[in-house]
């Protein structure tokens, strides 16, 4: 095929040279083929940890509540918690207190619901001594991402040595410079970004400004958070300049919030710590509050119901198709539909279980144990087919001894074939139980995708499986769900990893040539 | 006293007593064939070791306990359901089905949890009360009937011990007989696909609005979600397009990557790289889906508009969604290439090494051995690895899912967003619990289709696989 026909005017030499041409390409192309499909399988695992590393941790900030603000220990509300959150955020900023807008921007840094663990905390110890209590609670998803990522790109400069503040009618703020060349050289500067507009903070000692208007030695500011100097003095502290590099527009966390941040940060009050609710919480609908417990916990449900089912009758159904079935048209049957259920789309299992389960035994939805079900009738050929290559594997010699001794045909089975083959079953049937944690798309079908806010305590609790949950946070419409969905897969990808090593090492330790 | 028992919960309160009943049996079993036995060499006097005779009465005793609770399980909710349907007013009982269904499952669903407050209707409490006690009579009637089947059992078990007795012969039996029926429930599952979208398929096409079969199979117009078009067409199409895709990607990169594990690579690379390669196949796919929307998505959307900005191309020439057929068809190739290359180098290493070796002594380089012989000689695998390829790329679901959008278009852009059918079943069945509706039941409808394709597929391969094998062996 590669030389159809030699033209005379090619030398042998010519043609040789050709030939081993084309010896060379053939296998550039298979080198090529494989570097492709192992590079793919680096950028899926690169790129995911890349994403999924950010979710890992998490920025809290801390603040000191005083306990006296709860009246019974037992009983805390969520609400009375959160009222003394509040009011600690109003004594940090106080010129909050007199601007809803303002405010707003304010207790919206943290969700209502991120004072739980604090009031299960509180619940716990009854005693209620009049130490303050030390809250940590989780910044919002916008504005946690925004300190992951957006705030490198700010950049600040100092461009003033001290400066005189006074107030305006309107509630603005005018800060003169006391140095000789006043802000001009700011000024140019300003100037010069007018093609790619920016927002620009301003802070003269604790307190934040948004720059409003620069016009010679005068800036005109609104004030957004921290405490004012005195009005009117010559405070000593240098006046700096923070550039944003980018528009409120395209941001999804207002000035205000900025600023309120950069105070608290300055305060030492926000730190990164890890995430420990990804482990510990039940899905949320505020992705920094979201925890994959429940779907962990509901994995495990379903794996237990799966191995339950599926190993046991896949074994013993291997050891009758391969020990006692005599060549019949019923066994050779259900051989061919073994190979061919092996490969009917796992789809098709979720419909055969919303059909069967669901609708005609009247089981409830979203529960492990149906899923468990289900994936079990999905690796049960799996098992089947793993487990008959293992017991085929065990030597005939040691069945022929067996009977030749005495021992019945099932007395030779369980005895002595099915210990031997032990190993390579179990390896089988880790795989299969690996195939059946990572499987999605049946489990769908028979409603495992509910919100589930409760950590499941039995295979009838409803429940989700962290698969599902994958898709569900991938579903989620905020950015933050995506390093959240990415941490997951980590989590998952961990579990099966873990699985498979077993599986190798206990094909590595156990199996035996004959 | 009924109405608290039926609040219990169940799975203990049977597993329990037939653990409980087995291992009582078991063991009175042997030690009564211990005794009998006593002051002689056991072996040689009875027919079946003293274990044996255990494990006959166990049997006797379990298998009619299991039978009389396998009944309850079947018969007790809707006896209870029956019982009280009949006793409730009749303005609740013309309701209509579903409805009743409804009340029924909330009445249960409170009866079964141990802990729920009235809810202030004083009929639904009523219900559940009584609901609670009908069950609390069907379980004592179950415990009572199980109590004396497993007496039963046990007592006639016993007197058939003896010295004789060929315990063994009938505990081997007992214990093939279940072997066959852990093998017959494999068939059983295929039997309850088969004859669940049967069903559900047939009830579809009978739905008052539904269509016909032929505008189901060949209409054009697919918007089940809110709609009554059922013209699965575009489904078809964006089914086979991403398909084709996939094996675009899939077939060269896995074959060659076959090739050159069986032929070049050394047995040092090849144990490195084969399990590099079954890695792929191990993810998740759900972790694929996630990888195609997030990385690859915005890849193909940014180069049709790439494309589009160019020059000498309409603006509009390519559609550049967010989700895309090219980014599922891409990602679903990778996934299968490990399905490929693994099947190939089974078919590629079958082929006998005399023809290798004939080959290279005609003088034949490798790559010419390898396409004039191995290849020929290897065809028919070869084929049959890919159907099977394919076929595992129709029914795959959450790539597309993620990745390839829902509108059901018949476009060849391959960066327009396209539909399939897996997505339309689990967009059509993903939280909704009415199976009555046309919109639920033509997933099931779909199912078939994608059932029977796939089946085909399968079927064609392993003949295929199974000739070629039994030609070289």
């Amino acid at each position: 095929m590669s030389e159809p026909h030699i033209s005379p005017a090619i030398t042998p030499a010519e043609r040789l040279r050709r030939r081993r041409n084309a010896e060379r390409r053939f296998k550039l192309y298979g080198q090529i083929a494989i570097c492709t499909a192992i590079g793919f399988l680096a950028i899926l695992l690169l790129s995911i940890g890349f994403k999924a590393s950010s979710a890992f941790s998490r920025h809290m900030v801390e603040l000191s509540l005083e306990q006296t603000e709860f009246s019974a220990a037992s009983d805390v509300k969520v609400t009375d918690v959160n009222l003394a959150v509040r009011d600690r955020l109003l004594e940090i900023f106080p010129e909050a207190a007199t601007d809803r807008a303002h405010r707003a921007d304010l207790f919206a840094i943290t969700t209502r619901l991120a004072v739980l663990p604090l009031r299960d905390r509180l619940r716990a110890k009854r005693d209620t001594s009049d130490m303050p209590v030390t809250a940590r609670l989780a910044l919002s998803d916008d504005l946690d991402l925004y300190l992951k990522n957006d705030i490198r790109r700010h950049q600040s400069a100092i461009i003033g040595d001290a400066g005189r503040l006074s107030r305006t009618e309107s509630g603005l703020y005018r800060l003169t410079d006391a140095g000789p060349d006043g802000f001009v050289s700011f000024q140019d500067q300003v100037q010069a970004m007018q093609d790619a507009p920016q927002d620009i903070l301003i802070s003269l000692a604790d307190a934040w400004f948004e720059l409003r208007e620069v016009s010679g030695a005068v800036l005109v500011l609104s004030h957004l958070a921290g405490p004012l100097p005195t009005l009117g003095e010559q405070s000593s502290a240098p006046i700096s300049a923070t550039y944003l590099n980018s528009l409120s527009e395209n941001r999804r966390v207002s000035l205000r919030q900025i600023a309120i941040l950069l105070h608290l940060l300055d305060r030492g009050d926000v730190s990164r710590r890890f995430n420990t609710s990804l482990f510990t919480n039940a899905d949320s609908t505020y992705p920094e509050l979201a925890g994959a417990a429940a779907a962990l916990i509901g994995s495990l449900f379903t794996m237990l119901v799966t191995a339950l089912f599926a190993l046991p009758v896949g074994v013993l159904a291997a050891v009758y198709l391969e020990e006692f079935a005599r060549k019949s048209r019923l066994t050779s049957i259900i051989e061919v539909n073994i190979n061919n259920l092996a490969a009917v789309p796992s789809i098709i299992f979720g419909l055969l279980g919303a059909a069967v389960f669901l609708n005609a035994f009247g089981l409830p939805r979203s529960v492990p144990l149906v899923g468990g079900l289900v994936l079990g009738l999905l690796v049960l050929p799996t098992i089947i087919i793993a487990s008959r290559a293992a017991l085929r594997s065990v030597p005939p010699s040691v069945r022929d001894a067996a009977l030749g001794l005495g021992a019945s045909p099932t007395q030779t089975v369980f005895h002595h074939v099915l210990p031997l083959a032990a190993p390579g079953i179990l390896t089988g049937a880790i795989i299969a139980m690996a195939r059946a944690l990572g499987e999605t798309a049946p489990l769908l079908l028979i409603g495992m995708v509910a919100f589930i806010s409760e950590v499941p305590s039995a295979p009838n609790d409803e429940a989700t499986v962290l698969p599902v949950l994958i898709y569900k946070w991938f579903s989620g419409a905020e950015r933050a769900w995506e390093p959240m969905t990415a941490a997951v897969i980590i989590l998952l990808l961990t579990a099966l990893v873990t699985m498979n090593l077993v599986a190798v090492i206990l094909r590595r330790r156990f199996e035996r040539r004959w | 006293m009924l109405e608290t028992l039926g609040h219990l919960p169940i799975g203990w309160l049977l597993i329990a007593p037939l653990a409980a009943a087995g291992f009582f049996a078991f063991y009175s079993g042997r030690t009564q064939i211990g005794a009998l036995s006593i002051g002689s060499s056991i072996s040689a006097r009875l027919h079946s070791q003293p274990n044996y005779h255990g494990y006959f009465l166990t049997f006797c005793t379990v298998l009619p306990v299991a039978v009389v609770f396998g009944l309850y399980l079947l018969f007790a909710d809707s006896f209870a359901r029956g019982t009280l349907l009949s006793e409730l007013p009749d303005y609740l009982t013309q309701r209509g089905e579903a409805q009743i269904a409804f009340f029924m499952d909330r009445v249960s669903e409170h009866a079964q949890a141990q802990t729920s407050a009235p809810t202030g209707n004083t009929l639904f409490d009523a219900s559940v009360e009584r609901f609670a006690t009908l069950i609390g009579l069907a379980r004592a009637v179950a415990f009572g009937s199980a109590i004396i089947a497993g007496t039963l059992g046990f007592r006639w078990g016993r007197k058939q011990l003896s010295r004789d007795f060929a315990a063994r012969n009938y505990v081997e039996r007992t214990i093939t007989a279940l072997l066959f029926i852990c093998a017959a429930i494999a068939i059983l599952t295929t039997i309850g696909i088969v004859l669940s979208l049967i069903f559900e398929t047939v009830r579809f096409f009978s739905l008052p609005g539904g269509p016909g079969v032929f505008e189901f199979l060949f209409g054009t117009n697919w918007n089940a979600q809110t709609g009554q078009d059922f013209g699965a067409v575009p489904l078809f199409f964006g089914t086979l397009m991403i398909a084709l895709l996939a094996m675009l990607v899939a077939v060269p990169v896995g074959l060659f990557s076959a090739i050159y594990l069986s032929e070049y690579a050394s047995p040092k690379f090849r144990n490195w790289a084969k399990p590099a390669l079954e890695l792929l196949a191990g993810i998740p796919t759900v972790v694929y889906g996630f990888f195609a929307a997030t990385l690859i998505a915005p890849l193909v959307r940014g180069s049709a508009q790439w494309i589009n900005g160019l020059p000498f191309t309409p603006d509009t020439l390519l559609a550049a969604q967010p989700t895309s057929a090219l980014a599922a068809g891409l990602v679903m190739g990778v996934m299968i290439i490990p399905f490929v290359s693994s099947l190939s180098d089974d078919v590629i290493s079958a082929v006998p090494q005399v023809l290798r070796d004939g080959a290279l002594a005609m003088g034949a380089t490798r790559s010419e051995m390898i396409k004039q012989v191995v290849l020929p000689a290897a065809f028919p695998g070869i084929v049959a690895a890919i159907l099977l390829a394919v076929s595992r790329a129709i029914g795959e679901t959450m790539i597309v899912v993620m990745a390839a959008g829902g509108r059901a278009l018949i476009t060849l852009d391959p960066s327009s967003d396209i539909t399939t059918v897996t997505y339309q079943i689990v967009s059509l069945l993903t939280g909704d619990t009415a199976f009555d509706s046309a919109r639920t039941v033509s997933a099931f409808a779909l199912g078939f289709v994608l059932f029977g394709i796939t089946l085909l597929f399968n079927i064609i391969a392993l003949r295929v696989v199974q000739r070629y094998r039994e030609a070289y062996e």
